[in-house]
């Protein structure tokens, strides 16, 4: 069975998997700073004494986080032309296609995620922290800015990447949406080329040294900015 | 929204929508069912180990977990689905004998079986790990075995401890089986999708999946949080009384 094996249909196809790779890493970059960005803004929706605010933020992230990735995805796939009629006021939805409209859904997707974490990362700053800075005349935007938010990040960063690791997985369910990230790029040589058995071993193992190789330097990260209290 | 589209008969059977996405419940909630199982059992085994003194074991445990983390789940399932039975000979003369939903449905199991399995091994690591070092040597004072004091002192404490984070394994593996929709398992959402396609009606049929799918994760939430508030351990932080 071994012998049947041709792995130069990986070295034949690289330039198009090297170009499914790109939209992969450069569709986890936009949506893990726009994630953080909208995530700790839900955040801080989330911790705010207006209860309208709480209340929606609160009832969003449970919702992204109680239903299916592939089904956001969709969901957004669906909605995403709507939404940017109604915001930019156009007569039609336009036409915008699964590999664009992923940016969108990742970036809702994530902001849930970031959320979480930055909610911790806020509590996990001391209540003295917020009656200082108020006691200096600050307000609540000040506050969050130039004290809360620099610690709350620094605290977190470990997590945020982890999860960014997470969401770089993630990103390989928009294939089934026929988008040709890594993962898509893949699916599509495999099929036109019969070699399904090469190609998933290649894309796996290109998977499992990334993500292995950045969750070690996360570790070695955490270990170099943990603040001590 | 018109409830009427899910009264409607599919065009190629005798089924209603509503029946359809009944049924493709009934698989995501079977493939997540056994997919659990195989998951705790062999997680507990792998998290057991990584917290045992041979450092061999545990440096296997570290890699398992590592080697199931670190591949996305679509790609573990055409692994499971395409590479598997393409390299293993044995593996290919069973599969053929199967019909594709048999086929799809034990690849879903255990795909998702090992995905969570090293998920809960890391979990049921650190809860023994949170224990004091104490109740070991306590253990192995009173003159018990390694294995006895696993299975009487570490583990029973470990495990209630650790319910919450177990929680959310649970909720995970449910919205993990959608993915099985890559391979064709005929799902929940594969039902769906399939419906918005054929009716064209897409907000109604996702909107149907996202109220299903919410009220799953409701019941397994209430339903996790009565068992954590019967076994909690006094004087935990998660422990009631």
């Amino acid at each position: 069975m071994i012998g049947d094996l041709d792995f130069e249909v990986i070295g034949r196809s690289l330039p198009y998997l090297l170009k499914g790779l790109q939209y992969t890493v450069q569709l986890t970059a936009v949506a893990a700073l726009g994630g953080t960005f909208f995530g700790t803004l839900l955040a801080m929706a989330r911790l705010s004494s207006f209860r309208p605010a709480s209340l929606s933020a609160a009832g969003y992230v449970n919702l992204m986080r109680s239903i299916p990735l592939l089904l956001v995805i969709f969901w957004f796939y669906f909605l995403a032309p709507v939404i940017v009629q109604s915001i930019m006021g156009w007569e039609r939805p336009p036409r915008i296609g699964a590999a664009r409209s992923a940016y969108i859904t990742f970036i809702m997707f994530e902001a849930a995620y970031f959320c979480e974490i930055m909610r911790a990362g806020i509590h996990s700053i001391p209540k003295g922290q917020v009656g200082a800075a108020f006691a200096l005349g600050l307000n609540y935007w000040q506050a969050m800015k130039l004290v809360i938010l620099p610690q709350a990040f620094r605290n977190m960063l470990p997590v945020l990447l982890t999860q960014t690791i997470v969401l770089f997985q993630d990103v390989s369910l928009v294939s089934l949406l026929n988008v040709t990230d890594f993962v898509g790029a893949s699916v599509k040589i495999a099929q036109r080329d019969s070699r399904v058995v090469e190609m998933y071993a290649f894309v796996a193992v290109v998977y499992f040294i990334l993500c292995y190789s950045l969750s070690t330097l996360v570790k070695q990260l955490q270990r170099r900015i943990a603040i001590i209290h | 929204m018109h409830l009427g589209i899910f009264l409607e008969q599919v065009p190629d059977g005798n089924l209603a929508w509503w029946q359809m996405l009944a049924s493709g419940l009934g698989w995501t909630l079977a493939t997540a069912f056994f997919a659990w199982i195989m998951a705790f059992v062999l997680g507990s085994i792998v998290g057991v180990v990584r917290t045992t003194d041979n450092c061999w074991a545990v440096r296997v445990g570290n890699a398992y977990v590592e080697l199931f983390r670190n591949i996305p789940l679509i790609v573990q399932f055409f692994i499971w689905y395409f590479v598997v039975p393409g390299l293993v000979l044995t593996v290919k003369r069973w599969v053929v004998t199967l019909d594709p939903t048999q086929h799809q449905f034990v690849t879903a199991v255990i795909c998702l079986g090992f995905f969570t399995s090293a998920r809960i091994a890391e979990q049921v690591r650190s809860g023994i790990q949170s224990l004091s070092s104490g109740q070991r040597y306590a253990g192995y004072a009173l003159g018990l075995t390694q294995t006895q004091t696993y299975r009487y002192i570490l583990l029973p404490m470990a495990y209630r401890i650790i319910i919450p984070p177990l929680t959310s394994e649970i909720m995970n593996l449910i919205k993990n089986t959608a993915v099985a929709y890559s391979i064709g398992l005929v799902e929940l959402f594969f039902r769906t999708r399939e419906m918005a396609e054929m009716t064209f009606r897409y907000f109604d049929a996702f909107t149907a999946a996202t109220v299903i799918y919410v009220a799953i994760a409701l019941t397994a939430n209430r339903v996790m949080a009565l068992i954590e508030r019967r076994l909690a351990v006094p004087g935990y932080i998660t422990g009631g009384k």
